[in-house]
């Protein structure tokens, strides 16, 4: 296991430098934080919240940056009966301190020197880390095969969308899949993905790819369980899910 | 000393007392898995134990069931910081397995189907403190939360109570297991917030 920036003991201070409505629910926030180690991409953060009197909360949210700046970019979803992301979505002004610990995690990680072909399939704001991996792709000036296929309600409930179309090219293919609406001229109906389209939409098992499946945990199960019966090898799809079942 | 993130603390949860520091209730389940979730069938399914000299005993679904059940009421606590109080499992204690056993190794490698380890002292896996868990809340697990079974250690992070487990192997030091080798601590106790390296 090669070493990722190592997490820091302490919990740092980071002052919120930007905000920005990513989606009707959703905000992308950008941090500067001083002593910010560096993260790979697909790594996330422990995020601490302290109340005027003494009252805490702590949450993890994936990085939507990568490398070794001071300024720390994430995107937050509002879950309506939360404590935590409807002060991140909603109240959090530029200027506004708060504490961050990390980088934390080292599987669901993609680093440039990683064999390709490599797949990323997100759903809703689950395309964060997978943001980070394409944004990591670009800057290290890698030419291994990417492809991401997204999941999203409609093109307004995508984060980074006109970055994640942007960063198309000969060596990332992107693919939406909007299960509500799609936006004018997008060829192909709304609808949920299937096995179907995940085959036809996807580098197949017999190229060996690495495959990153993030979203909320029913999408994630549908389509993890979809790509085993497709014949990828069950450990080269890494997940990470979130929410209740 | 903590900054103050002005307007902060307007939406509390919840609070309990039987909730480990920095831990928050939740009335789901959420599932956190590194890869897909296997398909096993319990007729296929068997459980071992590797002793120290290569010693091995095994079981199978059925003599699993022959053996002492017990219900456990607990409180069981994610790393990712949710906590569910008051959860009811079946299971068979691991001090039934290891029963008659002598070995003089101190660790053991928790393994699961999927390739999924974890590492346990063994002392926490004996005098009731760990079960092989195949029911939760009145239903059979389901494969997301581990099904057919799983292992189940509440005093230390969940990540510990190994999913699709299916063996256990005596080691002589504490190596590390998967997530252990990724970021997470060693021993994993929820009271001294033992998250990460």
């Amino acid at each position: 296991m090669t070493a990722a920036p190592s997490v820091t003991a302490d919990w740092m201070v980071g002052t919120v430098t930007s905000t920005a409505y990513a989606t009707p629910g959703g905000r992308v926030l950008a941090l500067e934080v001083p002593h910010w180690p560096g993260n790979l991409a697909g790594q996330h953060l422990d995020l601490r919240l302290t109340a005027e009197d003494g009252y805490q909360a702590v949450r993890s949210y994936s990085i939507a940056s990568v490398g070794f700046g001071s300024t720390v970019e994430l995107a937050v979803d509002q879950i309506p009966d939360g404590e935590v992301s409807p002060y991140l979505t909603m109240d959090v002004m530029a200027g506004d301190q708060l504490e961050v610990r990390g980088p934390l995690g080292g599987w669901f990680v993609w680093k440039p020197t990683d064999p390709g072909p490599v797949q990323l399939i997100g759903g809703g704001s689950g395309v964060v880390p997978l943001v980070a991996m394409m944004r990591e792709h670009v800057a290290s000036g890698s030419d291994v095969p990417f492809k991401l296929l997204y999941s999203v309600r409609t093109n307004d409930d995508a984060f980074f969308y006109d970055e994640i179309r942007s960063l198309a090219s000969p060596t990332i293919d992107v693919t939406f899949a909007f299960t509500r609406k799609t936006p004018y001229g997008f060829e192909g109906t709304a609808g949920r993905l299937t096995k179907e389209s995940v085959e036809r939409d996807t580098i197949p098992a017999s190229e060996n790819p690495t495959v990153f499946v993030c979203g909320p945990t029913g999408f994630v199960e549908a389509v993890a369980n979809w790509l085993v019966a497709l014949g990828h090898d069950p450990a080269r799809v890494k997940t990470e899910r979130f929410g209740g079942k | 000393m903590a900054v103050i993130s002005r307007g902060f603390g307007s939406r509390r949860r919840e609070s309990s007392p039987d909730l480990p520091p920095g831990q928050f209730l939740t009335e789901d389940f959420p599932v956190l898995s590194a890869g897909p979730t296997p398909d096993i069938d319990t007729a296929d399914w068997e459980f071992s134990i590797v002793f120290d000299g290569g010693e091995t005993r095994k079981w199978s679904w059925d003599d699993l069931m022959a053996l002492p059940i017990e219900t456990i009421n607990t409180d069981i606590h994610c790393v990712t910081r949710w906590s569910k109080l008051g959860t009811t499992w079946r299971g068979v204690s691991l001090d039934t397995l290891f029963e008659g056993i002598d070995t003089s190794y101190g660790y053991t490698m928790i393994h699961s189907y999927g390739g999924y380890t974890t590492n346990v002292p063994l002392e926490d896996l004996m005098d009731g403190k760990a079960w092989i868990a195949f029911e939760f809340d009145g239903e059979p697990l389901d494969p997301e939360h581990g099904g057919p079974a799983r292992l189940l250690i509440p005093h230390l992070y969940f990540w510990k109570s190994a999913k699709w487990v299916r063996g256990i192997v005596m080691h002589e030091n504490d190596d590390p297991g998967f997530w252990e080798q990724n970021g997470y601590h060693l021993y994993g106790d929820p009271w001294l917030e033992q998250r990460y390296w």
